[in-house]
C-alpha cells in the first residue's frame, strides 16, 4: 500500500479529516523548508503538498506568484525539490510527500525520468495543474510505473463527463478546487462545495481534498464536513514574507507562525466537526 | 523528437490540428481543470461558426466595411531597385482599421463572443495593437473589455495604451515575472479563470490551448487568401517566397496557411533576434530553442535547463515572447516553412529604409520581416517575386525609434 493510502486508511479508521498544507520549496531561503517540514508534521499535518516553483503559475494568485519567484532566485531545480524530500525521509517514513507544480520542469526532464528519480526519492505523488487527464496518455503510466499517484484536480465546472473521465486515471487522492478562481482567492461557498463533493463521490472512490480558499480553523473546519481532506496554501505562505529568513531566528519565527496556524486547524478539524 | 526533413507524402495541411488541437507533437490543452468546460464550449461554438453560413456571411461583410478589406497588394518598385534581386510585393495589413492584421481575428473572435452571449472580452497584449483591435470589436459591439498589458510594455508603447483608454478598454498593467507579453497572458488566464461564467477570453495570436491556434489560424487565412488571389490577378503566377515576422505567429500563419499546399512556395518565418540568436539575448525560439509546454499548448519554448521560461528580448514588443504558436513549430519540423531571424538593428535598418523608399512607415514587428525580405531578394533573380507580409504600421513605434536614436519627441 503506498504511503499516501495508508495515511487515508488510517486517518478513515480514526473518522478523521487530512489536513494537508502547502509550502513552496526553498521560500524564502533553502534552508527553511526541511525544519518547516518536520514542525508541519508536528502541528498536525497529515501529508504536505511541496510546490515545485515555475516562472509562469497560471492558475496562482499573487501569494504563491511571490512565493514561486522568491524561491527562483535561488534557482530552485526540480532536482533541488528531490534532495530535500530525500533528506526528509531519512527522519520521516511515514507522512506522504505530493509535489505539486507545473508541467514544463518535468516535461524537459522527460516523464519517465522525473517519475524514477522522484520515487527513488521518497516522493509518494504529483499534482500538475496544466496537464488534465485527456493528455495525460503518457504522463500517468510513467508515473504509475514508479509507485508514484497521479492527482487530478476538479473544479466547481467540472461536468458529469469529466469527473467520470478522470476517475478513470486519478489515484491516491482528488483535490477539488473550491471556487472559480486562482489560489488564495477570498471566497469560499460551503454550500456549493458540498453539492459538488457529493456529485464527485457519485463516480470516483477516492479521497477528497478540497482547497483554494480556506483561510482559518473555521473555513477549514467547515470544509472538512464534507470532504477527506483540507488543503491550505496561501495563508501560510503569506507568512514567508515576515522576514528574509537569513537567520535561524528569522526562520524560527517563521515556522512557529506556520505551526500555530495548522494547530489550530487540527483542533478545529478534530474538534468541531 | 525526430527532425522529418525529407517530405515524402505532403501532409494534408487542411486536417491540421487534430480533434484535441494536436499538430504531430505540438499543441493540445494544457490548461487548468477551471478552464477545460470553457475551452470545450469555445470549440463547439468555433465549429458550429464555421459551417454556419449566417456567421460567415456577417465575417466576410464586417471585414470589408468595417475593416476596410482586401487590404492592397503593392508592388514596391524602388525598395525592389534597393534590394537589387526578386520583385518585392508588400501585403498591406498596415492599412486594416486600426493599423494591424490583429483586427482580423478580433472581428473573428468577436462576433463569436456575441454569438456565445458573453457580455465581457478580456485580452493580452505585447506591442498593444491586439489590445486596441480587441477594445475596438467591444466598442462596436458594446461589451466591456480589460486588456492586460505588461508594465514594461505599457512604457514602450503609451500611444496604443491611450488608444486603448480612448475606445473604453481597462488597460491594466501587469507588474509579474518579465512584466512584458507572456506575463499579460498568465494573468489573462487568471482573470478568465475567475471570470469563466460570463467571459470570452480573446487571445491575440495562434498560441494558447485549442481551439485557438486552428481559429485564429483561420481568422487570418484572409490575407494568405487574398494575396494568392491578387498575385494571380496581377502577375498571373503565384509568388516564389513569402515572408512574414513570427511573435507568436498569427500574421505568418495567416499569409502562409493558403499557400501550405503550393509546395513551389517557399516561406520565411523571421523571429526577432534581438541582440543576435547567439548573444541569448532574443526572441527566437524556432532558431534557438526548445520543446515545452506554456500556455496551454507543447511547443519551441525559450527556456532554460530546469524548465523555467527565460526572458526574452526583442526591439519589437509584438515578438517579446518566449514561445510560439504550435503549427510553426511543426511546420518548422517537417521542413515546410524556414524559421529565421532578424536583429533588433537590422529591423532598424529596415525600418529607415521602408520609410524612405517607399513612404511607408513599418511597424518594428513587420520591420524584422522587411529586414530579411530585402536580403532574400538579393539572392533572387529580377523574374522572381516575394512577398512581404506588412503586418502594422510603424506610428505607434515613433516614441520607441527617437528614443533608440536620441532625439526627444
Amino acid at each position: 500500500m503506498s504511503r499516501l493510502a495508508a495515511r487515508f486508511a488510517e486517518l478513515k479508521a480514526d473518522s478523521k479529516t487530512a489536513l494537508i498544507p502547502y509550502v513552496m520549496a526553498s521560500d524564502p531561503t533553502p534552508e527553511i523548508t526541511l525544519p518547516l517540514m518536520h514542525a508541519m508534521v508536528e502541528a498536525g499535518a497529515d501529508v504536505i503538498e511541496l510546490g515545485a516553483p515555475f516562472s509562469d503559475p497560471m492558475a496562482d494568485g499573487p501569494v504563491i506568484q511571490a512565493a514561486a519567484e522568491r524561491s527562483l532566485e535561488h534557482n530552485t531545480s526540480m532536482h533541488d525539490v528531490f534532495s530535500l524530500v530525500s533528506e526528509f525521509r531519512k527522519t520521516d517514513d511515514k507522512t506522504p510527500v505530493i509535489v505539486m507544480g507545473y508541467l514544463n520542469p518535468i516535461e524537459v526532464m522527460g516523464y519517465q525520468s522525473f517519475a524514477q528519480q522522484a520515487a527513488a526519492c521518497g516522493i509518494d505523488g504529483v499534482i500538475t495543474v496544466d496537464m488534465p487527464p485527456v493528455e495525460a496518455g503518457d504522463y500517468v503510466p510513467a508515473l504509475e510505473a514508479e509507485g508514484l499517484d497521479p492527482v487530478f484536480l476538479l473544479a466547481p465546472t467540472s461536468t458529469r463527463e469529466r469527473i467520470k473521465k478522470l476517475s478513470e486515471v486519478a489515484s491516491g487522492f482528488v483535490y477539488y478546487v473550491s471556487l472559480k478562481g486562482v489560489t488564495g482567492a477570498a471566497t469560499l461557498d460551503v454550500t456549493s462545495v458540498e453539492e459538488k463533493v457529493a456529485e464527485i463521490r457519485e463516480f470516483i472512490d477516492l479521497p477528497i481534498g478540497v482547497g483554494f480558499g480556506i483561510s482559518d480553523a473555521e473555513s477549514a473546519a467547515r470544509v472538512a464536513t464534507c470532504s477527506d481532506a483540507v488543503i491550505v496554501g496561501s495563508v501560510l505562505v503569506k507568512k514567508m514574507t515576515l522576514n528574509n529568513g537569513q537567520t535561524e531566528q528569522e526562520r524560527a519565527i517563521i515556522i512557529k507562525e506556520i505551526s500555530d496556524i495548522l494547530s489550530s486547524m487540527r483542533s478545529a478539524l478534530d474538534n468541531g466537526c | 523528437m525526430t527532425q522529418v526533413k525529407e517530405k515524402i507524402v505532403a501532409p494534408d495541411y487542411s486536417a491540421m490540428p487534430d480533434e484535441h488541437g494536436h499538430f504531430g507533437v505540438y499543441g493540445g490543452i494544457f490548461a487548468s481543470e477551471t478552464l477545460m468546460q470553457a475551452l470545450d464550449e469555445l470549440r463547439d461554438a468555433y465549429e458550429k461558426a464555421k459551417t454556419d453560413k449566417k456567421f460567415q456571411a456577417q465575417f466576410d461583410e464586417d471585414l470589408a466595411q468595417y475593416v476596410g478589406r482586401p487590404s492592397p497588394l503593392y508592388f514596391a518598385e524602388r525598395l525592389t531597385q534597393l534590394a537589387g534581386g526578386a520583385q518585392i510585393y508588400l501585403k498591406r495589413e498596415d492599412l486594416n482599421h486600426t493599423g494591424a492584421h490583429k483586427i482580423n481575428n478580433t472581428i473573428g473572435q468577436g462576433l463569436l463572443a456575441k454569438m456565445m452571449g458573453k457580455k465581457r472580452i478580456i485580452a493580452e497584449t505585447g506591442a498593444g495593437q491586439h489590445g486596441v483591435a480587441s477594445a475596438t470589436v467591444a466598442a462596436r459591439f458594446g461589451m466591456e473589455c480589460i486588456v492586460y498589458m505588461g508594465s514594461e510594455d505599457i512604457v514602450r508603447q503609451s500611444p496604443n495604451v491611450y488608444r486603448m483608454k480612448l475606445l473604453g478598454a481597462k488597460v491594466v498593467a501587469v507588474e509579474s515575472g518579465s512584466k512584458t507579453l507572456k506575463d499579460a497572458l498568465n494573468e489573462a488566464m487568471r482573470d478568465w479563470v475567475t471570470n469563466v461564467d460570463d467571459t470570452f477570453y480573446i487571445i491575440g495570436t495562434v498560441a494558447g490551448p485549442h481551439p485557438y491556434p486552428a481559429m485564429v489560424r483561420d481568422f487570418q487565412a484572409i490575407i494568405g487568401r487574398e494575396a494568392k488571389a491578387q498575385m494571380q490577378e496581377q502577375c498571373g503566377c503565384l509568388p516564389d517566397a513569402l515572408v512574414a515576422c513570427v511573435g507568436g505567429g498569427s500574421n505568418a500563419i495567416g499569409l502562409f496557411h493558403p499557400f501550405l499546399a503550393d509546395e513551389s512556395v517557399v516561406m520565411y518565418g523571421v523571429e526577432g533576434g534581438g541582440l543576435g540568436v547567439e548573444t541569448g539575448s532574443h526572441a527566437a525560439p524556432l532558431c534557438s530553442g526548445r520543446l515545452g509546454v506554456l500556455h496551454g499548448n507543447r511547443t519551441y519554448l525559450m527556456e532554460d535547463s530546469n524548465g523555467q521560461i527565460i526572458e526574452t528580448h526583442s526591439v519589437s514588443a509584438g515578438l517579446d515572447y518566449p514561445g510560439v504558436g504550435p503549427e510553426h513549430a511543426w511546420l518548422k519540423d517537417i521542413g515546410r516553412v524556414n524559421y529565421v531571424a532578424a536583429t533588433d538593428s537590422e529591423a532598424l535598418e529596415a525600418f529607415h529604409t521602408l520609410t524612405r523608399a517607399e513612404g511607408i512607415i513599418p511597424a518594428l514587428e513587420s520591420s524584422h520581416a522587411v529586414a530579411y525580405g530585402v536580403k532574400l531578394a538579393a539572392t533572387m533573380k529580377p523574374e522572381q517575386r516575394i512577398i512581404i507580409n506588412l503586418s502594422g504600421r510603424g506610428d505607434k513605434d515613433i516614441n520607441t525609434i527617437a528614443d533608440i536614436e536620441g532625439m526627444k519627441l
